[in-house]
């Protein structure tokens, strides 16, 4: 064991010897600029440190020669759990006492506001290397359970220690509508109830800041305030991810986001096609699953199911190309699939009108945008992070042949494509 | 005068106007007569024997046709989305808001506008003493969930007495408390307590406003629903069965200064018409459905006519996406069982509820300047065979009956097209490349 961690510690050293990497004269897919047929780009400490034709490699670079590769920037899951090794529980250990049920919205049900999944990563999740594998550079990793199940963050998806690979943090806070499950087992035990828990912790925090800067002007003579640590999560997060899977909960959630006056993204779509003119005018940013909706393999085959489930099923992949078309941000996220399912489930929503540079542009610079972090990731530029894919051929393609990945500066060369990794892959 | 006011309508909303010529027309609030009713911008323009037909109306001859007020059904549950209609881990639930939850999709909506029903308001469920808030909609099959609410509707909140808010506190699920009140006396001390705190908060609320506090006092959702209430903002819709329960509602308003609105379902309200009455309470209920539990043993189809004739504004409702299909023969019903004449009977689904829901200056009749909900029925809407043709609300046509004929084989067809298609589509996306197989086709893959 130690003996593999010494291993592994002299890898990650040798690989950073090299004080620059070159990529000279490939076919360059900035995102953010167009393509250059014919460019380098030299990369340096972890940053892209010029792109262009007709650079000069410096002698203290390694250099990959180009011809016939094409370089992208790095891919991005909008929204997913890498780097969370284990199901997450956000609920108290066997051994302590269940919290007693909630009676209101006072007593916070179902909140961890607070908890940053950015402090809980590990380094120990096989997902990564097989996301990275796939040509995916960075990720939105969220905790998922709880009306407010804590702050995600983004980070990079190579092989150094967690705390070198976040990126951003916090990322926002993940928000699903869940209930406590009726039958005295406490408040919200009905979708309205957590609408109307939302609504009021929102009030709360009005109120939690109006009374902490009246008692920071003046605070003799007066009671401190109580320190909320719900309220205090909710303060520092910088969007609000919403999910809204169907026409219903796209309408609902939109007008809701605006009500609250809160940053917010949505996330799932699948009924996107049928919403543009509702997602346009709201101008908020979508993450777009790319579990696209089956049938159960186990459902009832007497079933007869309605009009509507069938299309949706039908139609759903649809949902990016419309997006596109009508001019809404959206970004994919894998919803639990594996990399190579969820670019399979791009590459079905190309099949149905999305236009190649478009799904690019939602797998890498799109998310950079959402999460506000375009300045330093997303594309190919001068200055930012140096996360690339270099493949020889389309990534998008059919057949993607990935020849190096490339994370925070780092080189990586995807696994042999052999029998025996991918059957390890598929039993996790 | 009527002819007058039509010429007077400007000449834009004149292009969309449109008229229903030589129909029976029942006003709800006065007799029927053969007639026409004009329309135009979302409003009834004119009523009479006999209108002017401004140029470019459309005219819809309604001879041997029927034409009444879009009828309302003041308790429905339809169209609300997400783990049921209550929020029953609190007996005091003010906090939570049915127009949250609207589900616009439900297919409930539809058959409504067919039976004839253009408004409903959906009311929390009867799990607690003070439930959530309730929602007035409009049946616009096919808008989102936000363009079915009714503009200029009241707001209103659901109460409950009896067997349900209590029996809650009886039955906790496993790992579950139980929850307060277990019993009668219980539930009564609830609205006390609630009511008690209300005032707290708004004594709050208003020393703010008058400057007498430097920090504005927390807003509490639950609390200002109830503070609402007091000040008379808000119409309390009150769940009720037994008279002793309704007495005991009404003197707990009256000592918390306030007045409720309708007890619903009402079943007992035949023994306490004159108490209810004197505080002003109408009540709301089922033509004929009782005995569906110990509490509701004492109903009798009589209740509409006796609280009619003792002077409660009367409303007959359906609580049930079956029975809101026809609710104008459950009002024909109280013709049968206590005499009432048929204008009366029409009223108990058209004007009285829109009066419990103090809508009726906008919604319930066939009166210039109301809105345009209508029904236009192929025998006289009180009869057992009358069957809504045209439905329309704010002047819109969202129910045609021909229509959803002549258009169920072409639904039909796009419904099996798309099981085809994901047919095919459904081997290439399990099964890399390989050739549908025989059994794929038939569909019964799932099954294996």
């Amino acid at each position: 064991m130690r003996l593999f961690l010494l291993l592994f510690l002299a890898m990650a050293a040798w690989a950073e010897v090299p004080s620059g990497l070159a990529i000279r004269n490939a076919k360059v897919v900035t995102v953010s600029s167009g393509t250059l047929p014919k460019a380098t780009v030299l990369i340096r400490d972890g940053l892209i440190e010029a792109v262009g034709p007709d650079l000069n490699v410096p002698a203290d670079s390694w250099v990959i020669e180009g011809e016939g590769l094409t370089v992208y920037p790095g891919l991005v899951d909008a929204l997913s759990t890498l780097g969370q090794d284990g199901p997450r529980q956000n609920a108290p250990s066997a051994a302590t006492q269940p919290a007693p049920p909630a009676r209101g919205p006072e007593d916070r049900p179902r909140t961890f506001s607070w908890e940053r999944i950015a402090d809980k990563l590990r380094a120990t999740d096989p997902r990564v290397e097989s996301a990275r594998s796939q040509g995916f550079t960075s990720a939105a990793t969220f905790p998922l359970a709880g009306i407010f199940a804590g702050q995600g963050a983004i980070m990079n998806l190579g092989d150094a220690r967690p705390s070198r690979l976040i990126v951003l943090s916090p990322a926002g806070q993940y928000v699903s509508f869940v209930i406590g499950g009726g039958g005295g087992r406490g408040f919200p035990s009905s979708l309205m109830g957590v609408f109307a828990y939302i609504r009021q912790i929102y009030l709360d925090l009005d109120h939690y800041k109006q009374a902490k800067a009246a008692y920071d002007r003046d605070p003799k003579g007066r009671t401190r305030p109580e320190y909320d640590r719900a309220l205090e999560g909710l303060a520092e997060s910088p969007r609000l991810l919403f999910p809204a899977v169907s026409l219903g909960e796209i309408d609902r959630v939109t007008r809701f986001a605006k009500e609250l006056n809160v940053p917010a993204v949505l996330f799932g779509l699948h009924e996107g096609y049928r919403a543009p003119e509702i997602l346009k005018a709201s101008g908020l940013p979508v993450l777009v699953s790319t579990k696209w909706p089956t049938r159960a393999p186990d459902a009832d085959p007497e079933q007869v199911e309605s009009a509507r489930a069938l299309e949706t099923r039908a139609k759903a992949a649809s949902t990016p190309g419309i997006l596109a078309k009508n001019g809404i941000k959206f970004a994919f996220y894998s919803d639990g699939q594996s990399a190579s399912d969820m670019l399979r489930g791009v590459k079905k929503a190309m099949q149905m009108g999305l236009p190649e540079a478009d799904a690019l542009r939602a797998l890498t610079l799109a998310p950079a945008e959402i999460f506000g972090v375009a300045d330093r990731m997303g594309s190919i530029e001068k200055g930012k992070i140096a996360n690339l894919v270099v493949t020889r051929g389309d990534l998008l393609s059919d057949r993607p042949r990935i020849e190096y990945i490339i994370v925070d500066g780092i080189k990586y060369l995807p696994p042999p494509p052999p029998a025996t990794p991918a059957a390890k892959e598929s039993t996790r | 005068m009527k002819n007058l006011m039509l010429l007077l309508a400007p000449a834009l909303l004149a292009q969309e106007a449109t008229v229903i010529q030589n129909a029976t027309v029942y006003t709800a609030t006065k007799p029927a007569f053969v007639g026409s009713v004009a329309f135009s911008g979302g409003k009834i323009t004119a009523v009479g024997d006999k209108l002017i037909v401004p140029p470019g109306a459309k005219v819809i001859d309604g001879s041997g046709l029927h034409v009444s007020p879009g009828i309302i059904d003041s308790h429905s549950h339809i169209a609300v989305q997400g783990f049921g209609v209550n929020e029953g881990s609190v007996s005091v639930s003010s906090m939570v808001q049915i127009k949250d939850v609207l589900d616009a999709e439900d297919v409930a909506i539809y058959r409504a506008l067919a039976g004839g029903v253009t408004t409903a308001n959906i009311l929390h469920g009867s799990a607690n003493a003070i439930g959530g808030n309730n929602q007035l909609i409009k049946m616009r099959w096919g808008k989102t969930a936000g363009e079915l609410l009714m503009d200029g509707g009241t707001n209103s909140i659901k109460f409950a007495l009896g067997e349900n808010p209590k029996r809650q506190g009886n039955t906790p699920a496993p790992g579950g408390v139980p929850r307060y009140p277990a019993t009668r006396m219980g539930v009564e001390d609830v609205y006390r307590q609630a009511f008690t705190e209300a005032r707290v908060y708004q004594k709050k609320v208003a020393d703010f406003k008058a400057g007498k506090s430097p920090l504005a006092p927390r807003r509490d959702l639950k609390l200002e629903a109830l503070v609402e209430v007091l000040e008379g903002k808000r119409l309390v819709h009150c769940h009720a069965y037994r008279s002793d329960e309704m007495l005991m509602m009404m003197r707990v308003a009256e000592e918390f200064g306030f007045r409720l609105a309708t007890f619903q379902h009402v079943q007992e309200g035949y023994k306490v018409a004159k108490e209810m009455v004197r505080h002003g309470v109408a009540g709301a209920g089922f033509s004929d459905w009782w005995s569906y539990k110990m509490e509701v043993a004492d109903g009798i189809p009589y209740n509409m006519a006796i609280m009619t004739k003792k002077g409660v504004l009367a409303g007959v409702n359906s609580d049930d996406a079956g029975l809101m299909r026809r609710l104008n023969t459950e009002a024909a019903k109280a013709i049968r069982y206590g005499g009432l004449t048929e204008d009366q009977a029409l009223a108990l689904v058209t004007i009285n509820p829109a009066k419990h829901m103090k809508v009726d200056h906008l919604i319930g009749s066939i009166e210039p300047g109301k809105s345009a909900d209508l029904v236009i029925w192929n025998k006289p809407p009180l009869s057992t065979y009358a069957v809504p043709q045209k439905v329309y609300i704010d002047g819109t046509l969202y129910f045609e009956r021909d229509k959803d004929l002549s258009e169920r084989g072409r639904r039909a067809a796009a419904k099996k097209a798309l099981e085809d298609q994901l047919k095919l589509d459904a081997p290439g996306q399990q099964k890399k490349g390989a050739p549908p197989s025989r059994r794929d086709q038939s569909g019964e893959e799932s099954a294996q």
